[in-house]
């Protein structure tokens, strides 16, 4: 009997060790945090349409590698991008930089929602002022507009 | 006046057109490496065939070089490999590997069974000075020149048009057309 | 054999339709009868033969004829049989095909519910969808033949890639076509009217619910990809601002644009020639994203195998047709004219500006899409643009429409009074600050980004109340069942559509603003936790499929003590490509989605578990189905079924009235 006590409460203790609460997949989530953002604004060069966070490649791979380093080195973000970019160009930024040849595309947007509203207001002032003076119908006319009114068609 | 507010769509549609058309010609895929014109690198690697002998890439300033980036499970490398071995052979230019991200066994075996072109090939294994290299895909090939900044990069199997029209006409003017 | 007399149906599809192309147009010019008569059998023959083909070359794929070129790239005997049918359209050829079917159905339902119109606009808008219809069929014909032989015939086929061998495989491409190539309906129609020199409100009322029917299948077909993409990716992403995504959310941006128009154009004879540009400029954007997956232009996960060659002949029939259609639209517009009278604060000024929002955004999307293929054209670097650039910009450009969306259902026609709008409205501006305040917190935590994206949510929806509150009070008496039965179906799209569109931000912000995520290493009997659920990882099984090997996961959810779910995420590996897939498993619920992804094997009883807590993510695809109901609610209102009859004596008459003298 008491051996039998002894292996019930042997296996509910190894039971709990065994299942025990899963710990985070990587050593520091911290650090993991800080570099999977960088990761995600980095532009993956081999499957280039995913970012390196989320690209299996080996090339990914390592670099991710190499953010981690570079973060638990003290590096800043800034300073980590630049390295990216020193070697492998802007194209690597996912998020296109503002430089002089990117100038039409960061504000050519908003250039031209600028340019599409002023040019509408511009054009409805004009139709406005050019509005030919409202003539009052004939009798012909105001008939006509009755029985149209009167009948039986969607009101809207 | 009415009439030219209605073309400016169709001029618009023509410069996307032309764009579009140029595009054509482009490989949307290929990066271009922001190195050129700037130092090569540092790197002070164990040499693939004398491992405790290293190889830097300061030991070919005051000479033109070529730096091939290859490695043994790289299919496209195979491609090439005769072209780099004639130009090696030709004498014109040194050629040095960087035996990328391999298994010095394989490396070694790789260019015993298919040649092996190089003066002195790199073991970079964990592909660190590769990604200094901006390497995204081998093979990449890189001219230098003699005081050690990057000239030419070649993304892809070097092909003997390449060797013609891109490779052989800087090494000579690099060389100061000796 | 079959092969074979697929390939003879495409070459008499191409015959008919030259025919159709010409006969009928100039028919319609010289008043011949005859000729125009030809036009509706001739789309029918033509869509019969194309159907035909397209079902042999299904019958390719679905009795395994690995002799057909095109069936060996993309099928398998191990591979099922739902995905060999939705195979067909997996590649580059067969997905013309598809293209061509698609056409061919449009041409066949225009042929069909058309009779109300005169003889001269169906045979012009009939020949003009056999002019595009022409181009694609010879592109197929000489560059992309389906039925290419293969000799000595393959043993087994390449497998369609794993990443299609999925439901929303079967129903995404197809939906997105017919929203693609419905478009070309209103282009014709659009074409029609510059040829014929004549636009009114009778022109719209036809085009118009057309282009709502092709609008809302595109809405439907974007929201399929978005959510297939969600669940087959593995990390929950839903868009990714791939060009082309944005070679399908141009034309959808556009054809929002064009219908709001087309109302316009309908109730008030206004901005005539600002629709016919709209449709052209739809269908344009349709024929260009054709022109990206294809080219090899732009790099994208969706890009079919590229061929430089097919590349140029897409280029060119894009060039030809667009190009031909800016010039018609130069020359004529100014015959056709913009009509109507309003006033610098009116409904319809509302709706141009929301036009020119639209516009501008698509014109944006565009920029960022293009922009690296720019800049390397011109020699001056590579840069890449990706969603952060995107969503910069994008947010910022549609707020303005958002918060007008609230403001013009409301506003008169002709003239409306903002002074009278505001106080209108300010019970519902009121509930809007106050929902955006109060739903952030009860969520967790402030953030302005959500704060302001729920104030346009709750605005639209505020607004829409009411809005509906006023139109009842105006209905004829009667209980409130009543006066709800009595406003017309197109009211009830434009509500649905409109509260789709907040229910759709309502989703993006806050699975944005409060999703949760944990990736933990779990061995079996391991436990985590997320936002008060436990996950407990019990089993791991080896699992075979029909053509690939799996490692399947058990984790069991619960709440506290209750059980939630049992959820069973997928590694697998697909034997004929040697791919590697993750399956997630998600617990779609209505108020969040638990979603769980097996990452790598640690060892062969640990794994890397990736846990999300995606709050209302499924709101977000919950929108644009309303917003894809609404359109066909609104497609099929009583008006465009009534027969012509009497109606459309007086609706020429209406239409008279309506028309201004050309300008």
């Amino acid at each position: 009997m008491r051996k039998l006590f002894v292996l019930l409460f042997g296996l509910i203790l190894a039971g709990s060790v065994l299942a025990k609460e899963a710990p985070p997949a990587v050593p520091d989530p911290a650090l993991e945090k800080r570099a999977m953002a960088l990761a995600e604004e980095l532009r993956c060069l081999v499957c280039q349409n995913q970012t390196i966070a989320d690209s299996h490649a080996e090339l990914a791979i390592d670099l991710k590698n190499q953010i981690r380093e570079k973060l638990k080195a003290g590096m800043s973000e800034e300073q980590i991008l630049q390295f990216m970019v020193a070697r492998y160009g802007d194209f690597v930024l996912y998020k296109p930089p503002v430089k002089a040849t990117t100038v039409p595309l960061w504000f050519g947007p908003f250039a031209l929602l600028f340019g599409a509203l002023a040019g509408l207001f511009y054009y409805l002032l004009r139709r406005r002022r050019s509005a030919a003076p409202q003539q009052p119908l004939s009798e012909a006319e105001q008939a006509r507009v009755q029985a149209l009114l009167d009948s039986p068609e969607e009101r809207r | 006046m009415l009439r030219a507010r209605f073309l400016i769509p169709l001029a618009v549609f023509a410069v996307v057109v032309g764009i579009l058309g140029v595009g054509l010609t482009l490989d949307p895929r290929e990066v271009p490496s922001p190195l050129i014109n700037k130092p090569a690198p540092a790197f002070n690697l164990p040499q693939l065939e004398q491992p405790d002998k290293t190889i830097s890439q300061k030991d070919m300033l005051g000479k033109v070089w070529l730096l091939n980036v290859w490695a043994s499970w790289c299919v496209s490398c195979r491609e090439e490999h005769s072209t780099i071995l004639e130009l090696a052979r030709s004498g014109v230019v040194p050629v040095l590997g960087l035996n990328y991200k391999d298994e010095r066994a394989d490396g070694l075996a790789w260019l015993a069974r298919l040649g092996n072109p190089y003066r002195i090939s790199a073991y970079d294994r964990d592909g660190r000075i590769g990604i200094d290299y901006g390497v995204y895909g081998v093979p990449e090939t890189y001219v230098i020149d003699k005081a050690g900044v990057i000239r030419y990069k070649r993304i892809g199997a070097v092909t003997p048009e390449v060797v013609r029209d891109k490779i052989l006409p800087l090494v000579k003017e690099l060389n100061g057309n000796a | 054999m079959v092969p074979e007399l697929g390939h003879f149906a495409l070459i008499l599809a191409l015959c008919i339709a030259l025919v159709q192309s010409t006969l009928p147009l100039a028919g319609a010019a010289r008043g011949n009868d005859a000729w125009m008569a030809l036009a509706r059998p001739a789309a029918q023959a033509q869509c019969l033969f194309i159907a035909l083909a397209f079902g042999c070359l299904t019958y390719a794929f679905v009795s395994n004829d690995f002799s057909v070129k095109y069936v060996a790239e993309h099928s398998n005997t191990q591979l099922p049989l739902a995905y060999r049918v939705a195979g067909v359209w997996g590649g580059h050829e067969g997905s013309l095909l598809l293209w061509t079917l698609m056409l061919g159905l449009w041409m066949f339902a225009v042929s069909i519910f058309s009779r109300s119109l005169p003889q001269e606009m169906v045979s012009r808008v009939l020949s003009v969808m056999g002019m595009i219809g022409v181009g694609f069929l010879l592109f197929m014909l000489f560059a992309s033949n389906p039925f290419e032989r293969l000799l000595p015939a393959a043993a087994d086929g390449r497998d369609l890639n794993p990443l299609l061998q999925d439901p929303g495989m079967v129903f995404h491409p197809p939906m997105l076509y017919m929203g693609y190539v419905g478009f070309s309906v209103a282009f014709a129609f659009s074409m029609a009217a510059l040829i014929d020199g004549r636009l009114d409100a009778t022109w719209a009322r036809w085009s118009r619910p057309w282009t709502t029917v092709a609008w809302s299948v595109l809405t439907l077909g974007i929201a399929l990809g978005s959510g297939w993409a969600y669940y087959v990716l593995g990390w929950g992403g839903w868009w990714f601002w791939d060009p082309v995504e944005n070679a399908s959310f141009m034309p959808w941006l556009v054809g929002t644009a064009l219908i709001h128009s087309l109302a316009v154009t309908e109730k008030r004879g206004a901005f005539r020639s600002w629709t016919v540009f709209l449709a052209i400029l739809a269908f344009s954007l349709s024929l260009l994203g054709t022109f990206l997956v294809r080219s090899g232009v732009l790099t994208s996960v969706h890009a079919f195998a590229t061929d430089p060659k097919r590349g140029i002949f897409i280029l060119v029939f894009l060039a030809v047709v667009v190009g031909s259609s800016l010039t018609l639209f130069a020359w004529r517009a100014s015959k056709v004219g913009l009509g109507g009278r309003f006033a610098l604060v009116s409904r319809e000024s509302m709706l141009l500006t929301n036009n020119a929002l639209l516009l501008v955004a698509a014109g944006a999307v565009l920029l960022g899409t293009l922009y690296p293929l720019v800049l390397d054209a011109f020699g001056l670097g590579k840069i890449s643009v990706g969603p952060p650039y995107f969503e910069a910009v994008f947010v910022p450009l549609m707020a303005p429409a958002l918060f007008l969306m609230g403001i013009a259902p409301l506003a008169r026609w002709k003239q409306a009074s903002l002074p009278e709008l505001a106080v209108r409205l300010r019970w519902a501006l009121a509930v809007s600050f106050a929902a955006a305040i109060i739903v952030p917190l009860a969520m967790g935590h402030w953030s302005t980004m959500v704060g302001f994206s729920l104030l346009l949510a709750a605005w639209i929806a505020a607004t829409s109340v009411v809005n509906l509150k006023a139109k009842l009070a105006h209905a004829p008496k009667g209980g409130i069942g009543a006066r709800l039965a009595q406003l017309p179906r197109s009211y009830y799209g434009m509500l649905l559509a409109h509260l789709g569109i907040a229910v759709f931000i309502v989703g993006v912000a806050l699975v944005k603003g409060y999703e949760a995520e944990t990736d933990v290493r779990m061995e079996v009997g391991d436990t985590a936790h997320l936002h008060g659920y436990t996950f407990r990882f019990t089993a791991i099984n080896a699992v075979k499929g029909p053509n690939y090997t799996s490692e399947r996961g058990t984790i069991e959810v619960t709440r506290g003590a209750e059980p939630v779910v049992t959820l069973n995420p997928e590694k697998r590996l697909y034997t004929v490509q040697n791919m590697p897939m993750t399956e997630a498993a998600i617990d779609a619920g209505f108020t969040r989605h638990l979603y769980v992804a097996l990452g790598d094997s640690i060892t062969p009883t640990a794994w890397v578990v990736r846990i999300y807590h995606k709050p209302f993510i499924g709101w977000i695809w919950g929108g644009c189905l309303l917003m894809g109901i609404g359109g066909l609610l609104a497609a099929f209102d009583r008006r465009y079924r009534a027969r012509a009859r009497a109606g459309s004596a007086q609706l020429t008459t209406a239409a008279g009235l309506n028309a201004s003298p050309a300008r």
